[in-house]
């Protein structure tokens, strides 16, 4: 075996993120011993099938997720910030920019949303819990193996380096020969596999679980967005499955299916990538969409205006997105008449684009609107992803894009599009919903804080690199020259990071103050909710609704309150059937990360035991007859009895 | 208002820092393709100010107006459906801007993909330009001269350029002559421009190709028609031959500077045909796809050299080479790394 495959060579941060990474794993360690935490964490956390628990677990994962990229982040804009800057070599540069990308996007963004859909799709559906419960802690574990997977790159053998995009010939085993790219397939192929399953859970979960009386037009617009969402990652999923395994095999079996020559195509590769990729991207930002509306609502107390016309623009949107990918590629050479094909599909985004951002705009009229700091999120969304928007359309344009395509322009259209279109969406909605999984609220005076930290640094960390991009600087360049004019503008940008850093900074901190010092939430709904997620406890009992509420209007709360529309009656409790706890799912993502691990050094024989482990550990599971529990109609009642007296169960 | 008030003050001091639209590369063509370009820019960028503005107002105008204060304290905002009237409104308006910006975008797209249209009467100069790892190859076969790293063109004369590379994907790019196109290893890309003025103008690899991408800029020089005919005999006195030895040799560099021969690798190692021909390894197969009207069409646009002789875009090694040659510098010490 060669050892040396292993190592990362040479530079002071590499080897300081080493002694950080193994003082945090042996702290933690300690601590878990030390206040012989073992036994909870594996029987509340590490077993458990509760959607709440799973969904507070991503949101977790995402935070530490937020805070590596965002590291990331600071690094290549110090590099940056001053012409020929010493900071990071170009081989340093070019790893951190491809797993910011990766991060961002894969480990941060989407795990974000899904933990949030996670907590409040079965609440807001009234559900006791998501259709596949097991399988839900598989695709937790799986994405969390697969993050960790990409995580072990930088200190162990190198990080992917060819852009998160990974274009071929540049990831082939030709042109990056460490292990980095290996890492990216399998990294990927892992959490990617746990997305699938995500998906088609919540699809079965919010077509099979609803209510009574919920039919599909009276789903809260979030349930829309994640339902479409899912949708999406069903069909734009697979590309990516096969996508990777090909590049797996070019990479580790010397296949060639897209290397330079034997008939190895590398647009296939690109064209691959952006099936998947331009999905991806709508993956993010319509659960957002989602979010706002719902916050829109709550904050301007009103109903959510043309709200058919919102679900068909959502429609519209997912079915557009499978039919762009080539606008990221309008330069390789397939004529004007392809490209105009494109732009035109591109450019009809901006169409039900913006009927949501009318509809939002009208339901904001005649409401009587608060500024919590949820709202602000929302609010601060609609002028900046307008911005977002509208440079989307300019790029969509192929004759224009021969001119911005790979320059700093796309990079600040698109983090215009996916800050405060993903960004502040999580942040806004994680604010919006801590209470209800939580029992207390974030601390609005920090929160404001931390949001105008975040807000303006946004606008003078990226506003610049439009002009940059007009100047003709390319993305992903490491350094530039003293004459090519870059260096104040880039030097206001990384003014922009460090304000960023401390808006995010103040919210973890924000995040701390208010665990020990805001008081205890005794109504439940605190922000004077509209749909059913506010109708339970918070933090609310692990089976949700003691009876299962119907459903007769859209903000079915909201009438509860106004209209004095009963929600359930409440002398029905009986008993309620739960999953039992399980650590099979854990256990097979250790495996998947230990047969993803040997087959990105490929170390045959590890690899070829953990395959038939995770075999046997499948075949094991699909044939568990835990059917799990009941929960007695006394305890239910023991138990809502002290839930309204304020007490934690 | 509260909210705006930072955002408008940040945006103005960033158009202050701006030092004059001049540095606006994209927006300072020297040609009539850039220029295309650039003025599509700009129609967009008004175009899509009207669309801010209108967004801009309307939310300025509600948040001020709907605001929680203490004269609205206990107002219950009544339930309200939609307006299918005003959803009408803001899908047709929309759509008739993208409807204008479409027409805009598939005219100057043909536009800028076929010779300027006060050169069409010219039979434009070819230049063939391929990259291989950070470097920059320029081939003229009309003259039969080749360079590195930098570029010549008279002025006031169609260019076409035929890119191709010997490694990963890149894209060349002269942004104040013309838009980028990549440069990919199994096909030609070509690119029309000209320059209306005489000068010298950064051209770079704008596609993230690896360690060295930064680097890799290099010099288009446009002089008058004089100069250049004088450049032309005078590469073609005074450079040395480019070997097949040399050529392999510059490949396998990482970095270079500029350099100068009175040949070029077009002869020894001819540029991708179209997919069917890199793909194919031996000669009958060339024949049967020869003959299919497709690969005709495609032959006349890019009439490639006789595709005989052993090169990396075969599939199959040359039998009489012992060892493939190795088509990058990277290929190479991957071979020695194991």
């Amino acid at each position: 075996m060669d050892l040396d495959k292993f190592k990362v060579h040479g530079e002071p941060l590499i080897y300081g993120a080493m002694v950080s990474i193994a003082l945090a794993t042996i702290g933690i360690l300690v601590g878990l011993t030390y206040f012989k935490k073992w036994g909870y964490l594996w029987r509340e956390w590490l077993t458990t099938v509760d959607h709440k628990k799973i969904g507070v677990m991503y949101i977790l994962a995402a935070l530490l997720m937020l805070f590596r990229g965002g590291v990331d982040a600071m690094m290549m804009r110090l590099q940056t910030a001053a012409p020929e800057m010493k900071f990071l070599d170009a081989q340093h540069y070019n790893e951190v920019f491809t797993t910011h990308g990766l991060i961002m996007i894969l480990f941060m963004a989407m795990p974000f949303i899904i933990g949030l859909m996670n907590v409040i799709i079965p609440l807001q559906i009234g559900a006791r819990d998501v259709a596949f419960p097991r399988l839900n802690a598989v695709s937790f574990w799986l994405f969390f193996m697969g993050a960790m997977l990409l995580n072990i790159s930088f200190v162990i053998g190198g990080s992917p380096d060819a852009g998160w995009s990974a274009y071929f010939p540049l990831a082939s085993l030709e042109f990056s020969p460490t292990v980095g790219n290996n890492y990216y397939s399998l990294a990927l192929q892992i959490s990617g596999i746990g997305t699938l399953i995500t998906g088609v859970n919540f699809i079965v979960t919010i077509l099979k679980m609803r209510a009574p009386g919920m039919k599909l037009m009276k789903m809260p617009m979030f349930t829309w967005s994640v339902l479409i969402t899912n949708v999406i990652i069903v069909f734009a999923f697979p590309v990516l499955t096969v996508a990777l395994a090909l590049m797996m095999f070019d990479r580790l079996f010397g296949s060639q299916f897209f290397t330079m020559a034997n008939g190895g195509m590398d647009m296939l590769w690109a064209n691959l990538f952006w099936v998947w990729g331009h999905p991806e991207v709508y993956i993010v930002i319509l659960p957002a969409f989602g979010i706002y509306s719902e916050i829109i609502a709550t904050f301007s107390k009103k109903n959510l205006y043309g709200y058919t016309s919102m679900v068909f623009s959502m429609l519209i949107i997912s079915l557009l997105s499978f039919l762009v990918w080539a606008h990221h590629f309008y330069t390789m050479g397939q004529g004007a008449m392809v490209n105009s094909f494109f732009s035109i599909t591109t450019m009809a985004i901006a169409v039900p684009t913006g009927v949501k951002i009318f509809n939002w705009l009208f339901t904001l009229r005649k409401g009587r609107i608060t500024f919590t700091t949820p709202m602000l999120y929302t609010l601060a969304f609609i002028p900046i992803f307008t911005i977002g928007g509208v440079t989307g359309v300019m790029l969509a344009m192929a004759s224009a894009d021969y001119q911005y395509h790979n320059t700093m322009f796309l990079v600040a259209h698109f983090h215009y599009v996916l800050i405060p279109g993903a960004v502040f969406a999580v942040i806004a909605g994680f604010h919006y919903w801590f209470p209800k999984v939580f029992g207390f609220r974030l601390n609005e005076r920090l929160g404001k804080h931390s949001f105008w930290w975040i807000v303006i640094s946004f606008n003078v960390t990226f506003f610049p690199l439009f002009f940059l991009g007009l100047m003709g600087m390319t993305r992903r360049t490491y350094t530039y020259s003293e004459e090519s004019g870059f260096g104040p503008l880039n030097m206001l940008s990384f003014v922009g990071a460090v304000g960023l850093a401390i808006g995010f900074l103040l919210l973890v901190y924000n995040i701390y103050w208010s665990t020990r010092y805001m008081p205890r939430d005794t109504t439940s709904d605190p922000w004077d909710g509209r749909t059913l997620e506010w109708a339970t406890h918070s933090p609310m009992p692990v089976y949700n609704f003691a009876i299962v509420p119907t459903v007769q209007t859209r903000d079915a709360l909201w009438s509860a309150k106004q209209d004095n529309i009963p929600l359930y009656d409440d002398k029905k409790i009986t008993k309620i059937h739960m999953p039992s706890n399980t650590g099979k799912p854990f256990i097979l993502g250790v495996i998947f990360f230990i047969l993803g691990f040997s087959l990105v050094f490929s170390l045959w024989i590890p690899a070829i035991l953990s395959g038939i482990g995770v075999i046997v550990m499948l075949a094991f599971m699909s044939f568990d007859r835990d059917h799990g529990y009941y929960i007695s109609a006394e305890e239910v009642i023991a138990t809502e009895k002290k839930l309204k007296r304020g007490e934690t169960v | 208002m509260k909210k705006k008030g930072p955002l408008y003050a940040l945006f103005l001091s960033l158009i202050l820092l701006l030092p004059g639209c001049s540095s606006l590369t994209v927006l300072n063509p020297k040609g009539p393709s850039a220029r295309t370009l650039s003025d599509t820019i700009i129609l967009s960028i008004v175009v899509m100010l009207g669309v801010l503005a209108v967004v801009y107002i309307l939310y300025i105008f509600v948040l001020v107006k709907y605001r929680a204060k203490k004269s609205n304290e206990g107002y219950i905002p009544e339930h309200e459906e939609g307006n299918k009237v005003l959803e009408a409104i803001w899908i047709i308006i929309p759509i008739i801007i993208v409807a204008f910006l479409s027409v805009v975008t598939v005219k100057t797209t043909t536009e800028v993909e076929n010779v300027a249209a006060d050169y069409k009467d010219q039979t434009p100069l070819v230049i063939y330009a391929s990259s291989s790892n950070w470097k920059w190859h320029f081939s003229y076969p009309e003259e039969g001269i080749e360079t590195v790293n930098y570029v010549n063109m008279p002025v006031h004369r169609a260019v076409e350029f035929r890119m191709y590379s010997f490694g990963t994907i890149t894209s060349l790019w002269i942004p104040q002559l013309a838009g980028q196109k990549y440069a990919m290893s199994d096909m030609l890309t070509t690119l029309h421009l000209s320059a209306d003025t005489e000068g010298s103008y950064i051209g770079k690899n704008a596609n993230f190709s690896g360690k060295g991408f930064a680097h890799m800029e290099f010099e288009a020089l446009v002089m008058s028609n004089k100069d250049y005919d004088e450049w032309v005999n005078d590469v073609k006195e005074t450079a040395p031959e480019l070997t097949e030895d040399e050529f392999k040799s510059l490949l396998a560099t990482d970095f270079l500077g500029r350099k100068t021969y009175s040949s070029t690798h077009l002869e020894f190692s001819p540029p991708p045909g179209d997919h069917s021909e890199h793909m194919s390894g031996d000669g009958s197969e060339m024949d049967m796809d020869n003959g299919s009207e497709e690969h005709q069409d495609n032959k006349e646009i890019h009439p490639s050299p006789e595709p005989s002789s052993g090169t990396e875009f075969d599939s199959e090694p040359d039998p009489e080479v012992e060892q493939p040659l190795p088509s990058s510098p990277v290929d190479a010490e991957t071979h020695d790394g194991n």
